[in-house]
């Protein structure tokens, strides 16, 4: 009896025990490798500065000689209409900033479907079994992978978001610590979704290969099926619909909407959003309660 | 003594694969059972099942009074693992693992900490518990892995194959300190290894599994009994005669014809060896080599298996797993 109040004392059995032990394990890994940090955060860099700056409509709609010959247009309304395009099609006559929104959904995409890649490296060395027969609970094992997934894709962006106002992005004037909280708050719900999303395609893989291949497989098509370069509106009518269902369009949107004022439905983005990170991350814990052992 | 561990028909399939096929057993409470058997036998698999990480196919077991099917968490509470791979964070230092595990546990950090200081003492890993576990040798890796598996002070504690891959003196030394678990904390241990001399000196009792069937159970000197009296060993000038004349000799057991040389089979050795020679003189068959040899655990081996310790036969998955241990012990 004296045994076991010693034990209670001694020993919290919480649901949730264990959860940030695991969660700290995952990160512990990744900022103690700063290399693999800052590698993961080059390739949207790249896009921002690379292609970012030198496919910038807004320099190929403004400030141009262009001349039409045999017409007269002063080239103060040639730059009026390149403005009204880009308006009009955008919803900013700054394509930079709205490029640099949609690489911020970009760069949690990616970090995002890495959360399956620890799982399949902790079943094959072995972790996962020594896990298995610790008393933390098996859905505490999946939350922490997201966790920390979530965690990572935040700060990774955060990294891109300072990297994008250093090179020239512009928040909408009047902008407040609300639309920042708006915009993490659509990224978080995104992340949290492809996490549970990748690591349940891990979640009985033990080859990285395979996984890896379902990740190149699945990247570029989420990418250029969403609204991050370009509006769901110039979209051929086919395409259309697979942009409304990714979820990264109405995380761009969100963002875009917080913090370059681009006109959007914020309400309905959200639900979206929610619901796909909700159904996502509980069918995600329901499998790996059946699956992560057979 | 009651039992620390009951298996009841316990069954794992594999697809149409059996790999462990109606097991039963007890291991009583404070023994040392080791679980004996080649590559790919089923040792695995049952170490697996009784430490819930799979769930049987058929049948359960008790451990430490919980099922493992119906009360999971319970058992995963009162038992430590020690796995086959090294599942120590190589990234992280050997006290990091430890208070990793610690917090699995639910243990709080002050209880922690200590028992901790208390643990690396016992392995000796104290002097190399801030370096990365990266640079540890294969000793002492398993020495960590050990410590890991005892922060929650667990009643049973499981090792799979813990001397694999190491060379002869470490072997030693980790078998010294399993018998020190067992003296100091009178804990129970149920280890697998497929070293027969291992479980022939340390362990309390065997049971010997093959092709997920246990063939016998018994402590080490029992099973050495059960195979029958000594053998002795001759090479004579012509083995076909000797047999016949041997056949009818008092005392003699078996006779069998082995690799040029016959394998007689005897209640006490020492006492038959002259009466043997005695017949084979008289005879005319010449007598050019002869050994007596108390039964060791091979030939209770070979008894129950029907042939000698297998290597083979292990799946390509086990053979990688196997490679990347050795190599992480080596370096």
């Amino acid at each position: 009896m004296v045994e076991e109040i010693q034990k209670r004392e001694e020993v919290d059995r919480s649901p949730l025990h264990g959860l940030w032990t695991l969660t700290n394990r995952e990160l512990k890994k990744w900022y103690k490798a700063p290399v693999i940090l800052l590698l993961s955060i080059i390739q949207p860099i790249f896009w921002i500065a690379l292609f970012g700056k030198a496919m910038n409509l807004q320099t190929l709609f403004s400030g141009t000689n262009l001349s039409i010959p045999g017409l007269n247009i002063p080239k103060d309304i040639i730059d009026k209409i390149g403005q009204e395009i880009l308006k009009q099609t955008f919803g900013i006559t700054d394509y930079f900033s709205y490029l640099a929104a949609g690489m911020l959904s970009f760069i949690t995409l990616f970090t995002s479907m890495q959360s399956g890649m620890s799982m399949v490296w902790d079943r094959r060395l072995g972790v996962l079994d020594r896990l298995l027969t610790t008393p933390i609970s098996r859905s505490n094992i999946i939350i922490s992978k997201v966790l920390s997934s979530v965690i990572r894709s935040l700060v990774q962006a955060t990294i891109v978001l300072i990297v994008a106002v250093l090179l020239g992005m512009s928040f909408y004037p009047g902008i407040n610590i609300f639309d920042f909280l708006g915009a993490y708050a659509a990224l978080f719900l995104m992340s949290f979704g492809l996490s549970s999303l990748f690591l349940m395609v891990a979640i009985r893989a033990s080859s990285w290969e395979s996984q890896m291949a379902v990740m190149n497989l699945l990247n570029l098509p989420l990418l250029f099926t969403s609204n991050a370069f370009y509006p769901v509106n110039s979209m051929p009518s086919w395409l259309k619909p697979i942009a409304e269902i990714n979820p990264l369009t109405y995380s761009n949107a969100i963002i875009r909407g917080m913090l370059l004022g681009i006109q959007t439905n914020i309400t309905i983005d959200f639900i979206y959003l929610a619901v796909f990170a909700t159904v996502l991350s509980i069918v995600g814990i329901i499998l790996s309660w059946k699956y992560i052992s057979s | 003594m009651s039992e620390a561990i009951k298996a009841i028909n316990l069954t794992k399939a594999f697809g149409k694969f059996v790999a462990v096929d109606h097991i039963n057993f007890e291991v009583k409470e404070g023994e040392i059972f080791g679980f004996l058997g080649p590559n790919g036998a089923g040792k695995s698999t049952t170490i697996k099942m009784l430490t819930t990480v799979l769930k049987p196919t058929e049948g359960t077991a008790i451990v430490n009074g919980y099922d493992i099917i119906k009360e999971p968490t319970k058992v995963r509470n009162s038992i430590g693992v020690v796995p086959q791979e090294f599942t120590a964070d190589e990234d992280l230092t050997g006290w990091e693992n430890i208070m990793l595990m610690a917090g699995l546990y639910g243990i709080k950090k002050d209880v922690a900490k200590e028992r901790a200081k208390e643990l690396l003492d016992m392995v000796e890993l104290t002097q190399a518990m801030n370096r990365k576990v990266q640079t540890y040798s294969g000793g002492m890796r398993r020495r960590l892995e050990m410590a890991m598996s005892l922060i929650s002070r667990p009643k049973i504690l499981f090792l799979d194959e813990p001397t694999l891959g190491l060379d002869a003196q470490t072997r030693s030394a980790i078998w010294d300190y399993i018998m020190k678990l067992k003296k100091e904390y009178g804990m129970t241990i149920f280890v697998t290894t497929h070293y027969l001399e291992e479980a022939d000196l340390y362990a309390d009792r065997i049971a010997i599994i093959d092709h997920g069937k246990i063939l016998a159970i018994g402590s080490p000197k029992e099973l050495k009994e059960s195979v029958g009296g000594d053998v002795i060993t001759l090479s004579t000038s012509n083995d076909d005669k000797a047999m016949k004349l041997l056949q009818n000799l008092d005392g003699i057991i078996d006779i069998k014809k082995v690799d040029n040389m016959l394998r007689i089979k005897v209640k006490d050795g020492e006492e038959m060896a002259p009466k043997i020679l005695e017949r084979l003189i008289k005879s005319g068959v010449k007598v050019l080599k002869m050994s007596i040899t108390e039964p060791t655990m091979d030939e209770v081996y070979m008894e129950y298996t029907g042939r000698k310790m297998r290597d083979e036969e292990a799946d390509s998955k086990e053979v990688f797993a196997l490679r990347r241990t050795l190599r992480r012990a080596r370096g």
